[in-house]
């Protein structure tokens, strides 16, 4: 369960978050909207605990995340998943190796139990045979899913997504989509996911949250977002229509 | 603050070997050439100098450990060092805040693992063994360019380069050469790792840390080159 209780974050003298409250219940999937800049990213870096809250707390199944350190903040993060917008892959170790890295870091399976559940997890984001290759050489959309994959390779128990589908195809995006769908469906984590894509993912979560200006909007359930009259939530129908 | 945390880790297993032996060869032996050239140069231009010195009071009979002095005391953990942070250092430093922009650093905080342990403990490590490792190539290359100068071209006897060295140095001069290098390694490869790891956003946050890094890093090498020669002697 994620608990986000009155989080507010200033950055470089902008407050950019200014009171945010939601709660993510165990096994539910929440679909984040906003605009570009408005604060989505830097929100799920404080469920990671990459920032610390200025004010307010971020409860990880009733734990603090921003205030935890050490071994304490260690174990909270072993239960998560993180997709960073950019990738975030490590550029001096090839693709193979960059999905195999948490596998190798943070669990004790044998050399040919890592190296099928790599590929096995390339070819689900519809990345086959590029296992060699160096994240320079793929293009913006094959690193991000490459990122997926590492994310996804530990099952964690909270996954959170920054723009999963930003920059794909339409056809890759409904794949990646269906991808975070079965796999939830499998393994029933609970996730935040940062999307533009509404129409696609209203099947996929059960709770849609609207950031506007540094604070939640709206919430509520996919159906309940499709009824509302709100203008602001309204506006991201209209772009995706 | 951020060595200090270094240093626990580094006595906290597991140790990363692997990427202690792949920072040996990026900081040490990737930087040998400049450091055998370097060192050439440096040892033939030194007895030239103290030749022409030395002729003025007849004493060229003791060039040989005069220039072995100067090289292993000075010259070589100094100049290696810099040599060392220009080439090594500076990439260390781009690399680091390279990862640090590209939110890699923070990749390896969030699947809870040790950026330290990953980034920072193998340079430092790779840094006190390459330091002299490189000084100590530095000194035997620039001992033989002193000789090819000294001995081949200025006429001096090589019985005397080398004989009367080997009578003047004794264990301590190395010992002190030692310190120094090691020293240096850790300084250069702490300040270089360290201006990375806080870079500001952005691609001038990189080179900006990057030019802090060498400028930071050669100043320091001098002055505690100074320091540590005024208490070792
Ligand atoms: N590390 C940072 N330092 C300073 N400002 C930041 C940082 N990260 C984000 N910001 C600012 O915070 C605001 C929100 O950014 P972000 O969360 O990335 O937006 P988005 O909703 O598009 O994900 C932006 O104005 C951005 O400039
Ligand atoms: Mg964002």
């Amino acid at each position: 369960m994620i608990e986000v209780i009155d989080l507010h974050k200033s950055l470089n003298g902008v407050q950019v978050l200014k009171g945010i409250n939601f709660k993510v219940e165990k096994g539910e999937i929440l679909a984040l909207m906003g605009k570009s800049g408005h604060g989505k990213s830097v929100l799920l870096k404080h469920i990671v605990g990459i920032l610390k809250p200025d004010r307010g707390n971020i409860l990880i199944d009733g734990e603090d995340i921003g205030t935890s350190r050490g071994t304490a903040l260690e174990r909270l993060r072993s239960k998560l998943g993180y997709l960073f917008q950019g990738g975030a892959l490590f550029d001096s170790i090839n693709v193979f190796e960059n999905v195999a890295f948490p596998l190798r870091e943070k669990t004790s399976l044998p050399k040919e139990k890592i190296r099928e559940k790599v590929l096995q997890e390339l070819e689900q984001v519809g990345l086959p045979g590029v296992e060699n290759k160096y994240p320079a050489e793929l293009s913006g959309g094959m690193k991000k899913r490459v990122a997926l994959a590492r994310c996804l390779c530990t099952d964690p128990e909270i996954m959170l997504f920054d723009e999963p589908t930003t920059g794909l195809d339409t056809v890759t995006a409904r794949s990646i989509n269906n991808l975070i769908k079965e796999t939830h469906d499998r393994i029933k984590f609970t996730g935040v996911m940062i999307t533009h894509d509404i129409n696609q993912v209203l099947s996929i979560v059960q709770k849609v949250a609207v950031l506007d200006a540094g604070t939640i909007e709206f919430t509520g359930t996919p159906q309940e977002i499709q009824a509302t009259t709100d203008p602001i939530v309204r506006q991201f129908f209209n772009n995706n229509a | 603050m951020f060595l200090g945390t270094a240093i626990v880790y580094t006595f906290i297993p597991p140790l990363k070997i692997r990427r202690v032996i792949k920072q040996i060869s990026f900081i040490g032996v990737q930087s040998s050439l400049i450091v055998i050239l370097t060192g050439a140069f440096t040892g033939m231009v030194l007895t030239l100098q103290s030749y022409y010195a030395m002729s003025k009071f007849g004493a060229e009979a003791l060039l040989g450990p005069a220039v072995a002095l100067s090289l292993i005391r000075e010259l070589g953990p100094v100049t290696s060092a810099l040599m060392v942070t220009g080439r090594a250092g500076s990439a260390l430093a781009a690399e680091i805040g390279i990862m640090r922009i590209s939110e890699q650093i923070d990749a390896i905080e969030v699947m809870a693992l040790n950026p330290y342990r990953y980034l920072i403990v193998p340079n430092l490590l790779a840094g006190i063994i390459s330091f002299p490792l490189m000084a100590s190539i530095f000194n035997v290359v620039g001992i033989y360019g002193g000789y090819l100068v000294g001995v081949q071209l200025l006429g001096v006897s090589e019985g005397g380069y080398f004989g009367e060295m080997i009578t003047f140095i004794n264990m301590e001069e190395i010992r002190i050469g030692l310190y120094k290098s090691l020293s240096f390694g850790l300084i250069v490869t702490w300040i270089c790792c360290y201006k990375g790891f806080y870079t500001t956003y952005g691609a001038a946050g990189v080179s900006k840390a990057t030019t802090e890094a060498v400028v930071t890093s050669s100043i320091l090498i001098l002055v505690w080159d100074y320091f540590l020669t005024s208490v070792l002697f």
